[in-house]
């Protein structure tokens, strides 16, 4: 059988004739075919699998001998503990609910996360990349899964670190067993913030507000519209109004989290069902 | 002598019987017990020499699947000592540690191995990410791996209730509250009431069957996590597993 890779092995002169035979350290003969480099699974990867089976496992049963699964006092629905932790892998949603109500923190996000990460391969136009680990040559896609598991992470530790007593910011340094004044801090909406800023009637630092909202969905979606058009024609219309919903609402949590702890803004947007 | 016993062994009709073929000392033997056996064949009867570099998948998924396989071990064990009342739930933790031979170390592994599993979850996941082996033809695999992953976090928080004590019930308090919060069909949500729904009637209701976390609650909890979820996760599995031998293994060849 003769093709690239046979002509590259050996190249062929005109003035003689061939048959194909090589010899290679092996304990059967491969007719027809080109010398390729496998092995038999068992015991080569079975082994591989063994040995990693046993390793978790011893690790495991060393990991428990110096740390043990918690329990505390019986279930009792008249005492609250104080604070209140999820279990860690949900610490990065109950720090969520800090800058968020319920309804969009605890619902609305858990499911666009879900979503959001089932969308990867049908977004991700970059047909290179397969198969081996590089950075340079998916940049925008590994800063994305970067951006949005940092803010996993870091909200976890937060989460873990950070909070105490009813869910105030506690500094590794303060006393974890007094009560901050949650006085000392007061949350606004945004839109009061441009009623005592720009001396404007509610109704219009509301209208503003609005405004604001939908001019950074407007303006996210069409700024790689008109300016980066080579990365929009790689995704076609469909890919693209789905990736920039995900996109521009992950960062849009990142920014809210930042208005929130830097400038104490409660909500961006105010109407009567929802809030933002 | 030895050498007559194994070949009077593997000649014998019981053996023959089992396996189909002798000892796997030699390559057609060695094709055989992977392609006969049904837990083996999963596997390629060969692969190649660079898909098994460990730097490439570092392990990540089969050690996964090994913590889903020991949880599942430990949590049948543990179910032999409770009851999923909460009269008794508790009582039967404190059992667990203080009474039954190697029910601490059972009940511990089992805690750690599901906090491994979420954790080696999501390193598999962040190694399929960075390999760009989600990408075509292996997108719906993609897929399958976020419901796994989804239902991994839900078998982790639904075992968080079973011991009963105030971790449990408050965490799971918090986390079914959150579900009356539902857009439409919850009762704290946005148009939930104005659309009829009450304490009573609403998804949070439906989730604890009831209004506060109670009996209720720690049975459809006890059965979500021992029955409903890992028989969820194994089909999920084999769907998983089938796929990546039908769309090929992405990495260097």
């Amino acid at each position: 059988m003769e093709n690239k890779v046979t002509r590259e092995i050996f190249p062929r002169d005109a003035r003689k004739s061939y048959g194909l035979v090589e010899l290679m350290k092996g304990s059967n003969p491969i007719v027809k075919k080109e010398p390729e480099d496998t092995v038999y699974t068992w015991p080569n990867l079975i082994m591989i699998e063994l040995i990693c089976a046993l390793l978790v496992t011893a690790g495991l049963i060393i990991l428990v001998q110096f740390v043990h699964a918690p329990l505390r006092s019986l279930a009792d629905p008249s005492t609250t503990p104080n604070p209140m932790r999820a279990p860690w892998y949900f610490l990065g949603l109950q720090e969520l609910l800090v800058y968020f109500d319920p309804w969009y923190a605890g619902v609305v996000l858990p499911g666009m996360i879900i979503v959001g990460l089932m969308t990867f391969p049908y977004v991700d136009t970059n047909p290179k990349g397969v198969g081996y680990y590089t950075f340079s040559e998916r940049k925008f896609a590994i800063f994305n899964y970067s951006f949005g598991f940092a803010l996993w992470w870091v909200t976890i530790v937060i989460g873990t670190y950070l909070r105490g007593l009813d869910w105030q910011w506690y500094w590794p340094w303060s006393d974890h067993l007094v009560h901050m004044n949650p006085a000392l801090v007061t949350l606004v909406p945004l839109h009061i913030v441009f009623v005592n800023l720009l001396h404007v009637s509610k109704d219009v630092g509301k209208a503003l507000c609005d405004l604001l909202f939908f001019a950074y969905f407007a303006v996210g979606m069409a700024i790689p519209y008109f300016l980066m058009r080579k990365f929009y024609d790689a995704m076609g219309g469909a890919r693209y109004v789905v990736f920039m919903i995900f996109f521009l609402s992950m960062m849009g949590v990142g920014l809210k989290i930042v208005l929130r702890l830097l400038f104490n803004i409660k909500y961006i947007v105010v109407t009567p069902w929802i809030n933002v | 002598m030895l050498e007559n016993l194994k070949e009077k062994l593997t000649k014998s009709q019981v053996f023959r019987s089992i396996f189909r073929h002798g000892f796997p000392d030699n390559d057609m033997n060695r094709a055989y017990v992977v392609f006969s056996n049904v837990f083996l064949h999963v596997h390629p009867v060969k692969v190649r020499r660079s898909a098994l570099r460990m730097r490439y998948t570092f392990c990540l998924g089969g050690i996964t699947l090994f913590l889903f396989i020991m949880l599942s071990v430990t949590g049948i064990w543990l179910m032999f000592y409770y009851t999923p009342y909460t009269g008794l739930a508790y009582n039967n933790i404190q059992d667990l540690q203080f009474v039954i031979f190697g029910g601490n170390l059972m009940r511990d592994l089992h805690r750690f191995a599901a906090h491994g599993m979420v954790l080696f979850v999501w390193l598999h996941m962040t190694r399929v990410f960075l390999t760009g082996a989600y990408k075509a033809p292996r997108e719906f695999n993609w897929v399958v791996g976020v419901l796994l992953l989804v239902m991994t976090l839900i078998l982790s928080w639904t075992g968080y209730l079973l011991p009963w004590d105030q971790l449990a019930y408050w965490a799971v308090t918090v986390g079914t509250k959150m579900a009356s919060y539902t857009p439409f069909i919850g009762q704290n949500g946005p148009w939930g009431a104005q659309l009829g729904f009450l304490p009573t009637n609403d998804i949070m209701f439906m989730l604890i069957g009831g209004t506060v976390v109670g009996q209720n609650a720690l049975i459809r909890f006890y059965v979500l996590h021992c029955v409903v979820l890992p028989l969820f996760v194994t089909i999920a599995l084999a769907v998983h597993f089938w796929r990546i031998r039908k769309d090929g293994f992405s990495g260097p060849l």
